[in-house]
């Protein structure tokens, strides 16, 4: 498993007239957790939709795990498709699926678990997710926003992927669920090796999980490298972002000396 | 992938009682051969000395069954790598809980189908009083600020609704006139009455068959449309944003909706009813060499003008009834896909059985108004 885990070479998207990426390069090697940051606008989830195959960019290609996520065969692509899970923005749980089922899913669908296998491991993940086994039999419709961001990652994290997609995982959390759920991935990033790639605006999640950071600015990758390396990087997103008074606090709070 | 390669999950049997588990013990990695492990798993007894520590990757799912073949409870011999034991104690200690029951359907549950359903119909009538009255209020609130009708929204609707409807409804108006026309001048002809078959088609097509055939087509076409964009704007919170802007849903959904089918049904029929004739017209100067002229001058003649006035009347009416069964079945839908769906159905099913129902009503009532002899 030499292959960088996500592989987007050349990348180049252009919605009507408009370029939002350009020339874009991005590895992801296993084991990484990489935040990916950058201005509103600035393309992230567009480049996230592209790594899992929703969207195919207008230049440049993506392999995921070495394979592109059109070549070989159905099955291939379906055994691929199963090596990765996303969390959608706005948690796109399914609305007509109690929230049991919405986790369920992906396993059903996999057909290897048995029904008493999937009811344990729904349980399990709920868990994981601090949902309550009582909401359980609820429809998403009733359940409130964190819940639903706490059951899409569930769900994403049914088959317990090798690389896992979020896409601004923490955003409408309260503070202490979302120290919960950075404290969930590092677990998994652990026990499973992991590779994450996540988009945030947080940055205390930034500065607690991410080994890796890339910006995404004036259409390119800007930086990829390690937190420390990326702040000293003279730019006025970098600038405003990690520097400003609410940055330098984060990143105190969340320094290696301070844990 | 073969099973010889060494991220397969193997059971190997060392003999004296000795099984060792290696390879990777994912979702994935089991896929293959995951019926084969299990029943593997199943013949061990529970003395056996289990070795896990070549267990590459595990994660809940191997966990799971191996803890489950476990009998969900520790062997008395085992040696694991800490990776695997974490794995083990994750999922041992989901175990306890379990999902809260489904509610089991009791003896019962007929009758409360039963009584469920009526109280459903009933809301459903009270809601759609409601509706009316909501907007009646609205209307009047309206009645004294011109300038706050939603207009444009109307004038959008009514070209939705009425301009973009014209080309399907005179396609099936005018086969449906060609075949009227080809089977009554079968039968027709073998009488000798041939002339008669203007009193057939105008009669039959402008005082019932045109304003029930644009019904049925503006209730799949307009009426559904309708009710899932209602309810879609309700599953997006889109409705709830309006209100929280102080914004009349009713008033600037509903109304324009309601307004524009409501003036466009009468000028459908209309149109329709005229493509309709003129088919009948076509096939009738070909089956039976009755000359336009002739068809066209006798129509006036045979077929009351009050019956136009009836047509126009019951297209005034029908569009009314569709437009507010859409509207009311798009503000129940609930926030799921599943609802938008069912209600979109119940939208055109019930519009179109009203306006049948209405029909016959108002065929009744109206028995005595335009009909010759
Ligand atoms: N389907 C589309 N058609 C046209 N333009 C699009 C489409 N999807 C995205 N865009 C444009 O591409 C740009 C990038 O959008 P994207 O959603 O990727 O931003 P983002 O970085 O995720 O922003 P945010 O942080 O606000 O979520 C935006 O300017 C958006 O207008
Ligand atoms: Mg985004």
């Amino acid at each position: 498993m030499n292959a960088p885990v996500v592989d987007m070479r050349g990348i180049g998207t252009c919605f009507g007239r408009r370029w939002v990426h350009r020339d874009l390069n991005l590895q992801v090697t296993a084991g990484e957790m990489l935040a990916l940051v950058g201005g509103s606008g600035s393309g992230k989830t567009t480049l996230l939709r592209q790594m899992v195959g929703l969207l195919t960019p207008t230049q440049g290609q993506v392999r995921l795990f070495g394979q592109s996520l059109t070549g070989g065969n159905r099955i291939e692509r379906r055994l691929l498709r199963q090596r990765f899970g996303m969390l959608f923005q706005h948690g796109a749980l399914f609305s007509a699926f109690s929230v049991f089922d919405n986790i369920a899913f992906p396993l059903r669908e996999a057909g290897v678990a048995s029904p008493e296998e999937i009811r344990d491991l729904v349980a399990l993940k709920l868990a994981m997710v601090e949902i309550d086994l009582a909401d359980a039999r609820h429809m998403p419709a009733e359940l409130s926003g964190g819940m639903v961001k706490r059951v899409a990652l569930a769900r994403a994290l049914a088959l317990e992927p090798e690389l896992l997609i979020l896409d601004e995982p923490t955003a409408g959390l309260d503070p202490d669920r979302s120290e919960g759920f950075v404290t969930l991935v590092r677990d998994l990033h652990r026990q499973l090796g992991l590779t994450v790639v996540l988009v945030t605006h947080d940055l205390d999640t930034l500065a607690a999980l991410a080994t890796q950071v890339a910006v995404l600015a004036d259409q390119r990758i800007l930086a990829h490298g390690p937190v420390e390396a990326i702040m000293a990087l003279d730019h006025p997103f970098v600038e405003h972002f990690f520097r400003g008074e609410r940055g330098q606090r984060a990143l105190a709070a969340n320094a290696p000396g301070a844990q | 992938m073969s099973a010889a390669e060494p991220t397969a999950p193997q059971l190997e049997l060392l003999g004296e009682g000795r099984v060792a588990l290696c390879g990777h013990w994912s979702h994935r990695d089991l896929t293959r051969s995951i019926a084969t492990l299990r029943r593997a798993l199943a013949r061990l007894p529970r003395d056996t000395h289990w070795d896990l520590t070549s267990i590459g990757r595990m994660d809940s799912f191997g966990a799971l069954v191996i803890w489950r073949a476990w009998g969900r409870t520790w062997p008395p011999h085992v040696a694991l790598s800490p990776v695997v034991r974490e794995a083990l104690d994750r999922v041992a200690a989901a175990r306890g809980e379990s999902l809260p029951p489904q509610p089991r359907p009791r003896m019962t549950a007929a009758l409360v189908l039963v009584g469920e359903g009526a109280f459903r119909l009933g809301r459903h009538a009270t809601d759609f009083v409601a509706l009316l009255g909501r907007i009646a209020l609205d209307v009047m609130a309206l009645a004294g600020q011109p300038g706050h009708w939603p207009l444009r929204e109307i004038t959008a609707n009514l070209y939705k609704v009425g301009v973009q409807a014209m080309p399907v409804a005179a396609l099936v108006g005018f086969l449906i006139g060609v075949v009227l026309s080809y089977l009554s001048a079968l039968q027709l002809q073998t009488f000798g009455a041939d002339v008669f078959i203007v009193n057939i088609l105008g009669l039959g097509i402008i005082r019932e068959l045109g304003p029930v055939l644009v019904s049925v087509l503006v209730a799949g076409r307009s009426g559904s449309a309708m009710t899932a964009q209602i309810g879609v704007m309700r599953v997006t919170e889109e409705i709830d944003a309006l209100r929280v802007m102080g914004v009349s849903p009713y008033v600037r959904l509903v109304l324009p909706k309601v307004v524009a089918l409501t003036l466009a049904m009468p000028m459908l029929v209309l149109w329709t009813s005229a493509v309709a004739l003129l088919g009948g017209m076509v096939t009738a100067d070909l089956q039976l060499n009755l000359g336009y002229g002739f068809f066209i001058q006798t129509l006036p003649r045979v077929v009351p003008p009050s019956n136009l006035l009836l047509a126009l009347v019951k297209g005034l009416i029908f569009g009314l009834l569709i437009a507010l069964v859409a509207c009311h079945f798009g503000l129940r839908v609930k926030p799921n896909t599943e609802s938008l769906a069912a209600k979109t159905t119940a939208s055109v099913v019930s519009a179109i059985t009203l306006v049948i129902l209405v029909d016959a009503v108002l065929a009744i009532v109206t028995r005595r108004v335009g009909v010759p002899y």
